[in-house]
């Protein structure tokens, strides 16, 4: 096996483009545990933490710009970024551990095509944009039509995920990430539920997001449960009736990890809960993130 | 297999060595440089006994490709002490009695520091998320958290 470290993204799209064995890495977190479990060793990995638009994280007029490659960490200490997407900044943080989160990328999060990847309801309910550099130049893909089923995805072989556009949140918008594991730390999410809402100055839903992680082979957005929160006050009936139009939307599998009722059942649970997180935020606007 | 000749700095010191490409850092550092404090417990980022601080992130040296490290500088757990004191979080494992078959110290050495870097005043649940990602399987984690605890009073206020 060879290692590439190339520094710009044409030379890397040379080298995937000449070796039909050849694969792209940012932090390795998943390439490498799947070569220890025996998938077949690439005849070349291909490094992309030397180019610089994949690592970095910034803010472009109203759009962040969050590099494929940049490490979960980059994300998580930028407070800025944090005020503005605290869930996705949660979800991020929720990737493994310390030494995982300076290595785990975003684009490495989505393209690994997990079901369960945690990164990915809180991008789709932003409204994340993947950036694709291909070899007629660069397209503009949102991140829900990037996975097309469990380790499956939309991009051709010499395709790289450059970077992550997001818009910056409207006025009184916000959103929250909650994933349910069997202990604190370290484990594969249940159930991941992200909520973004905005709400108007009354204090109704103008706007809802809601995309499930692990309860279907793809992440999937229930647009009942948008419906069911848009206009509403967040009374208890209208969480209720997302909580169910949430568990409905579901068709998870069962395993160890969880019944197919309980996950039914927990992804309503969370949808609710992160609905109420997303809306506190946005009433004390203080946006942090306080999951670690 | 293709080689690469990886010229870094570990521990302070200017190395070099000459690696297969698909090998870890961890073997590396353990193969070539003889310095096998690093241990692989896992080999697939579960454990943390492998951690090192390559350009001042706690990392897994069994997920870093050894030519990765290329013009990086790392620190491994052989580089807390100095030429005859042990750094204060050595010292307070030994005191704390956090170790008992010693196999995952190394990792939990290495990862304390790297929250003490950060961090020094950390309360004792910012310790338990810090370490986290290191797995032991004699003490039951009490010892280690209080000893990292006493490491940090003693760091910041040296005798
Ligand atoms: C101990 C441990 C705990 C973990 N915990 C979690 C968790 O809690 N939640 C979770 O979601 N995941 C978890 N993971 C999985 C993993 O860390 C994440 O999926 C991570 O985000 C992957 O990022 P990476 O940069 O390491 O990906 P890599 O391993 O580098 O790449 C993963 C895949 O994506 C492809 N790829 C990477 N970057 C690009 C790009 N820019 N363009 C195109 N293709 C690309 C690679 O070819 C590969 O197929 C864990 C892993 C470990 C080892
Ligand atoms: S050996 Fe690296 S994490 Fe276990
Ligand atoms: S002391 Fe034996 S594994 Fe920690």
């Amino acid at each position: 096996m060879k290692y590439a470290a190339p520094t710009t993204i044409d030379e890397a799209r040379t080298l995937l483009a000449g070796d039909a064995d050849a694969i792209v890495f940012a932090g390795a977190t998943d390439v490498v545990p799947q070569m220890r479990a025996g998938r077949p060793e690439p005849s070349m990995v291909i490094d992309l933490k030397k180019i610089d638009r994949l690592m970095s994280v910034s803010l472009d007029g109203d759009t962040w710009q969050v590099g494929a490659a940049a490490p979960s960490s980059a994300l998580t200490s930028n407070a800025a970024f944090a005020a503005d997407f605290p869930g996705l900044a949660e979800a991020a943080g929720l990737i493994g551990s310390d030494q995982i989160q300076n290595r785990s990328s975003l684009g490495g999060n989505l393209c690994n095509a997990s079901p369960a990847a945690d990164s990915v309801p809180a991008l789709v309910v932003n409204d994340a944009v993947a950036v694709i550099a291909g070899a007629d130049g660069e397209r503009r893909v949102p991140v829900a039509d990037v996975v097309t089923g469990p380790g499956q995805t939309s991009l051709a072989h010499d395709e790289i995920v450059v970077c992550f556009e997001l818009a910056r949140p409207a006025g009184r918008t916000s959103d929250a990430y909650l994933r349910l594991i069997p202990r604190t730390e370290m484990d594969i999410a249940v159930v991941g539920a992200g909520v973004r809402l905005t709400l108007d100055d009354s204090g109704s839903v103008s706007a809802a997001s809601v995309a499930l992680g692990a309860v279907a082979p793809t992440v999937v957005r229930v647009p009942a449960a948008e419906a069911a929160l848009v206009g509403s006050s967040l009374d208890d009936a209208s969480l209720a009736a997302a909580a169910a139009a949430a568990s409905d939307a579901c068709s998870p599998i069962d395993d160890k990890r969880g019944t197919i009722s309980y996950r039914r059942q927990v992804a309503g649970v969370l949808t609710r809960r992160a609905a109420g997180i997303a809306a506190d935020r946005i009433r004390t606007r203080n946006g942090q993130n306080g999951v670690s | 297999m293709s080689r690469t000749h990886v010229n870094c700095e570990v521990n302070g010191d200017a190395v070099d060595f000459l690696t297969e490409d698909g090998e870890s850092l961890l073997n590396a550092l353990r193969d070539e440089l003889g310095l096998i404090g690093a241990k692989e417990g896992c080999g697939t980022g579960d454990c943390g006994a492998c951690s090192v601080i390559m350009d001042g992130r706690l990392q897994c040296a069994c997920l870093i490709f050894a030519p990765e490290a290329d013009g990086a500088s790392i620190t491994t757990c052989e580089g807390l002490a100095s030429a005859d004191e042990l750094h204060p979080l050595q010292q307070c494992f030994l005191e704390g009695a956090a170790l008992q078959c010693g196999i995952c110290t190394p990792g939990f050495l290495i990862a304390a520091k790297a929250l003490l870097d950060e961090n020094p005043d950390p309360t004792e649940t910012e310790v338990r998320y810090a370490l986290a990602g290191n797995l032991c399987r004699c003490t039951g984690y009490d010892k280690i958290v209080r000893s990292v605890l006493e490491a940090a009073v003693q760091i910041r206020t040296p005798a």
